[in-house]
């Protein structure tokens, strides 16, 4: 399922919601989640899981092509960890 | 930082974003009642892990994607005691985040 079938499903069973609205309901939700981690909060929703933020050390790296080394800065990556409920659901077949 | 709490009287923890905090920004974007935008939230969220449980993968475009895995079986060991225990075969979830979100996150 890709952002605009999550729109269409979402749209289909509220037939009262316009789709711009149900397109804003969307962008809202991952905007905000997406604001809080960059503000280097983590985002807890029960049952489906929480996102948070890692930090990675600076390091040298190395183009893989030339082989020139180039250093990469500090930095933090995103991380989803899902929660006990999907978790379990996605093992029941 | 102080807790400024919010106009729901939702005493948002400043660490962490939840379900109440999340359902309060779709109603300051779409104005439907609170109630209607946590019902639609969850709905969302619903959607998402159905499409996952059914064996979709869920890629939201400028954010990331959901992605499943397959294990295969395999024999693990009870790191205290040494046993050796069988490890089902079993589908696990991880999460690609798209270079977007991973740039967002390092703005300044």
């Amino acid at each position: 399922m890709i952002r605009s079938e999550l729109v269409q499903a979402i749209a289909a069973a509220n037939p009262q919601l316009t789709k711009e609205i149900v397109e804003n309901l969307i962008d809202t939700i991952f905007g905000e989640i997406t604001e809080a981690l960059a503000a280097n909060r983590r985002v807890e929703l029960r049952g489906f899981g929480a996102f948070s933020t890692r930090a990675r050390d600076a390091r040298v790296g190395r183009n893989p092509r030339t082989g020139t080394s180039v250093s990469v800065s500090a930095k933090r990556v995103p991380y989803f960890k899902p929660g006990k409920e999907l978790r379990e659901r996605l093992n029941l077949s | 930082m102080a807790d400024t709490g919010n106009a729901a009287g939702i005493s948002a923890d400043s660490a962490t974003l939840t379900r109440a905090e999340l359902a309060d920004a779709v109603h300051a974007a779409i104005g439907l009642s609170r109630a209607e935008c946590a019902g639609l939230v969850e709905s969302v969220l619903d959607q998402v892990g159905d499409r996952l449980i059914a064996g979709e993968n869920v890629k939201i475009s400028s954010f990331g994607s959901f992605v499943l895995r397959r294990k295969g079986a395999r024999v693990g060991r009870n790191p205290k005691t040494g046993v050796e225990v069988p490890i089902a075969p079993r589908t696990v979830l991880t999460f690609r985040p798209s270079q977007l979100l991973r740039e967002q996150i390092n703005r300044k």
